[in-house]
């Protein structure tokens, strides 16, 4: 009798399942190009997150339409599926497969050496001790702590209460960078004001808290900051919702997120992940990859922050001004940034 | 310092914070006392969350999103009381599968209804305000009434016969069956509004932004010893715990990083310890 009842359910669920994949799924289309092939692994928040990952989309599609290149991407949803990720990549033998994320470090190192006709990239990729240059891995970094100083200079120049704040997701050194830039900013605009800051967490789930980003930056509202820069993935959005709850304000990261609070986000520090993205594979495409890690700061506009017709109710010209000014300066080398 | 801990805004941070965990150790305690191993609760948090978003997002009504997240905890409590129940499954091993379906299903139906990989669009919350909020008010009423009920009404002791004694409940003609899928429903419910707190006071769903308080909520309820009223007192002491964490990093008090995310967990263990009083064996019939 169960066993009846059980495969009535499975061949229900499994007719269902079928349905749903013919309608959801589109049928693969295939176009000529360059002949050029590339793969691309996202990290935790998927390709659509509105901030990072959706930033490597944009230039993945780009170098699609842009170059002819032929792409291939997948959505891992935790842990080990990462490795093996980029290791089904790597094993049909693309010419080129990216890795979107610091966590993809490791995997990176050990499947470079395995398939060394493959040519390897990561975003945000930091070489773990004792491993040198890889020769056919190339790391993609920013210079976070630049674009960080400026949004900190505005929010120094901004500041009503001489209180700011910062949240950050997982404690790491990726993102002590974004803080460490953005108090030095805010001291400089503001040298008798206050820097507060807190992290969600020490675990990759850290990123992924908006409940306690949320309790986080009211914490800190709190506390008489009126300004909250964030850079804790979608953690972020509960800095959002007590920004727009307070009626207070909040400085987005790594893509332009004004429409996550029109009301509030006073600017954003955005990260080119797409420009890495997009440079990486025209490199490979004119065999001039180079291996080892390239950075991208201010000066390579690899990093900056957002001003257009959407935000200026919320900064100022002369602000923005500003800010363009100090930017110069540390293109120029007078402003010195520290990075942790 | 001092001063801050005795604010009101502290206070009003402890119990918002405290809502999801509370409602689902509520819920998880009335399933757990019929008999039925709730390692669900994580994914009525979830799905609880997400249709509160969605509906809340469609309806621009975050009432609507309140009910919608109730009837998805109540959804999936059916479905667990189906596999464990009609088919026999192992309560277990259905609790993590719902889990994991919660974590992948939610993307999924992210990304069908709103092409996106990881967040929901905009839905209005009921605000900061503890005292505005319905979730809250729905949490404090549960949590006097659920003990009351369990203890007080005849559906309260069938649903402790159903959990200790089910050959008892069979002898007096009630189906300790229906029994239990009446008990998860209502225990779904109370979860699913836990997750609709979680989505609405954000203002949209996150994936995976549940983050383990559904197993938190359970082992609370298993180091309450199965009483409704001490597991919400213990999620209390979490929320208590979580709001120390946080005010420690703000107002940069000089305690080890990594002792600060301990502090919820002692500091329960301690209530738990100090008054819980000796230790309760779980229902008898648990899991059967």
């Amino acid at each position: 009798m169960r066993i009846r009842r059980l495969v009535t359910l499975l061949v229900g669920v499994n007719v269902l399942l079928i349905a749903i994949g013919w309608i959801v799924v589109p049928p693969p289309t295939t176009k000529p190009g360059s002949g050029l092939r590339v793969g691309l692994v996202f990290d935790i928040g998927g390709k659509n997150d509105k901030s990072f990952n959706e930033a490597a989309y944009r230039g993945l599609e780009r170098a699609r339409t842009e170059l002819g290149v032929d792409v291939t991407y997948i959505e891992p949803s935790e842990g080990a599926d990462r490795e093996s990720a980029l290791r089904t990549l790597a094993a049909r033998g693309l010419d080129l497969v990216i890795g979107v994320g610091f966590i993809f470090g490791p995997d990176l190192e050990h499947l470079a050496a395995k398939f060394p006709a493959v040519k390897f990239a990561g975003i945000d990729y930091s070489p773990s001790e004792g491993v040198g240059t890889i020769a056919n891995l190339a790391g993609l970094r920013f210079r976070e702590h630049e674009g960080s100083f400026v949004v900190g200079a505005i929010a120094g120049m901004l500041t009503r209460t001489r209180t700011v704040g910062f949240v950050g997701g997982m404690k790491i050194p990726l993102i002590r960078k974004f803080e460490a830039g953005y108090e030095a900013g805010v001291l400089h605009t503001c040298p008798t004001c206050r820097v507060v800051s807190a992290y969600a967490g020490t675990e990759p789930k850290a990123f992924a808290d908006p409940s306690l980003g949320e309790e986080l930056a009211a914490a800190q509202y709190g506390q008489g900051a009126d300004l909250i820069f964030h850079a804790a993935g979608n953690t972020g959005d509960g800095v959002f919702a007590a920004a727009r709850e307070r009626g207070l304000r909040a400085i987005g990261v790594d893509s332009d997120q004004y429409d996550n609070a029109p009301c509030c986000v006073v600017t954003s520090m955005v990260k080119a992940v797409d420009v890495a993205v997009v440079d990486i594979i025209k490199d490979v495409a004119a065999k001039r990859f180079r291996p080892g890690i390239h950075e991208l700061g201010l000066a390579e506009r690899g990093v900056g922050f957002i001003a257009d017709e959407r935000n200026r109710d919320l900064l100022p010209l002369e602000v923005v001004e500003q800010a363009r000014v100090i930017a110069a300066q540390i293109v120029a080398g007078a402003i010195q940034v520290p990075d942790r | 310092m001092i001063s801050i801990l005795l604010s009101a805004t502290f206070g009003a941070q402890i119990l918002r914070i405290a809502i999801p965990y509370v409602l689902a150790a509520l819920g998880g305690a009335i399933t757990e006392r019929s008999g039925v191993v709730d390692l669900a609760l994580e994914a009525k948090l979830l799905f609880g969350a997400f249709a509160a978003a969605a509906v809340g997002h469609a309806t621009s009504s975050p009432m609507a999103g309140l009910a919608a997240g109730i009837a998805a905890g109540a959804l999936v409590a059916g479905v667990q009381i189906g596999l464990a129940l009609w088919l026999a499954a192992d309560q277990v091993i259905v609790g993590v599968a719902l889990n994991l379906l919660a974590l992948a299903g939610t993307r999924f139906l992210l990304q069908l209804l709103f092409d996106e990989g990881s967040n929901s669009p905009y839905t209005p919350g009921f605000g900061d305000a503890v005292l505005g909020n319905p979730i809250a008010w729905l949490a404090l009423v549960a949590a006097i009434a659920v003990p009351l009920a369990l203890r007080h009404t005849r559906w309260g002791l069938r649903l402790r016969a159903a959990g200790d004694r089910p050959e008892a409940l069979a002898a007096v003609g009630v189906s300790a069956t229906r029994t239990r899928l009446f008990a998860a429903l209502v225990g779904g419910a109370l979860a699913g509004a836990g997750g609709a707190q979680l989505s609405l006071s954000v203002n949209g769903f996150s994936a995976d932004m549940s983050g383990g308080r559904g197993y938190i909520a359970l082992a609370m309820v298993i180091l309450a010893g199965w009483r409704p009223a001490w597991a919400a007192i213990a999620c209390v002491g979490v929320a208590l715990g979580e709001s120390l964490r946080i005010y420690f990093q703000v107002a940069d008090v000089a305690i080890p990083r990594e002792l600060a995310p301990l502090v919820p967990y002692v500091l329960t263990l301690v209530v738990l310890v100090v008054l819980g009083g000796k230790r309760r064996p779980p229902p008898a019939s648990l899991g059967k």
